[in-house]
């Protein structure tokens, strides 16, 4: 086929507009979808499902999650620690809490992850040792399952 | 002090967009990578009496609670559920008695007053005893309405691990 001689010399121009408007959206996109809380959920720990499981309404206070591992080692945030200085952990977060101005040890609420094979005699003396350091409060997570 | 030339005046001024689209393309693998898929989380609650004496004093209209027995086989799986003393096959089993002893629109009062107690043993893997706290806690019909059956709920003594 052949081209018209006209157009050749013709500068052809992109509009870059709407790719540069994708860009941004995807940007904002994955910058909201960005989770910045996933020391709280790590990969070695895989829940039991339940479908009574839901998120709550309302963001629970003043927390400690404790993940319980398979092996016996416990997570305190991101801090993998041995069954044995989980009391140390505890200690030093409850003093934490208690020099925090407004906060108190007595309002956290211990969130245990635990792994679907954990022993559930582990998940019983790793409550009774944070009774023993003084918390009182516990729930135990699930990950949500549908009917 | 005069800023434009009068020959550049009538010029059409252009940006270059390269080095903006490059650090745009950059800021979406970044949030790309770092973007993790997280299934919804639930929390059931616990109560420990035994370390928490403010707790440990029964209420007045507290009735004494259902005692189920969760025994472990190999490997930490299930063997059996007892309710009191009757033997069930299945958590669904367990749902069902549940709900002959408490009722489906239990009321407020009732769910404060009724309580299940878990006895495990030790090496059960910790998965049975959120399927059997799912079961006494309630269920979902087809509409996806929860209703709730017992709101209280604690474990045992932990069994010696042998």
């Amino acid at each position: 086929m052949k081209l018209k001689g006209g157009a050749t010399a013709e500068r052809v121009e992109f509009d870059m507009t709407p790719m540069i408007d994708c860009v941004f959206q995807l940007v904002v996109f994955f910058m909201l979808t960005l989770n910045f809380a996933s020391d709280q959920q790590s990969e070695a720990v895989r829940l039991p499902s339940s479908e009574l499981a839901k998120p709550a309404d309302t963001p629970p206070g003043v927390t400690i999650t404790l993940q319980l591992t398979q092996f016996g080692t416990v997570l305190v945030g991101s801090e993998e620690t041995p069954f044995a200085q989980v009391r140390n952990a505890l200690l030093r977060e409850k003093t934490l809490l208690n020099n925090t101005p407004g906060k108190n040890f007595k309002m956290a609420t211990i969130i245990i992850r635990a792994d679907v094979k954990t022993p559930t005699g582990k998940v019983q003396e790793l409550i009774r040792l944070c009774q023993e350091v003084g918390f009182e409060k516990f729930v135990l997570r699930a990950k949500e399952s549908r009917v | 002090m005069r800023l434009l030339k009068g020959s550049h005046a009538s010029e059409k001024v252009t940006f270059d967009m390269t080095p903006m689209i490059d650090c745009c393309f950059q800021l979406i693998i970044f949030f790309m990578l770092s973007l993790k898929l997280l299934s919804p989380e639930g929390d059931f609650n616990i109560r420990m009496p035994l370390a928490a004496p403010s707790e440990g004093v029964p209420e007045p209209d507290q009735l004494p609670p259902m005692k189920v027995r969760l025994t472990a086989g190999a490997g930490g799986r299930l063997t059996g559920i007892t309710l009191g003393n009757r033997e069930l096959a299945t958590f669904v089993d367990l749902r069902k008695q549940i709900r002959e002893l408490v009722g489906d629109n239990p009321g407020p009062g009732a769910l404060a007053s009724t309580e299940v107690e878990l006895d495990c043993d030790y090496k059960l893997d910790y998965e049975y005893v959120i399927r059997a706290i799912t079961a006494v806690s309630g269920y979902t019909d087809d509409k996806g309405n929860v209703t709730r059956l017992v709101e209280k709920i604690k474990f045992s003594p932990p069994r010696k691990a042998g």
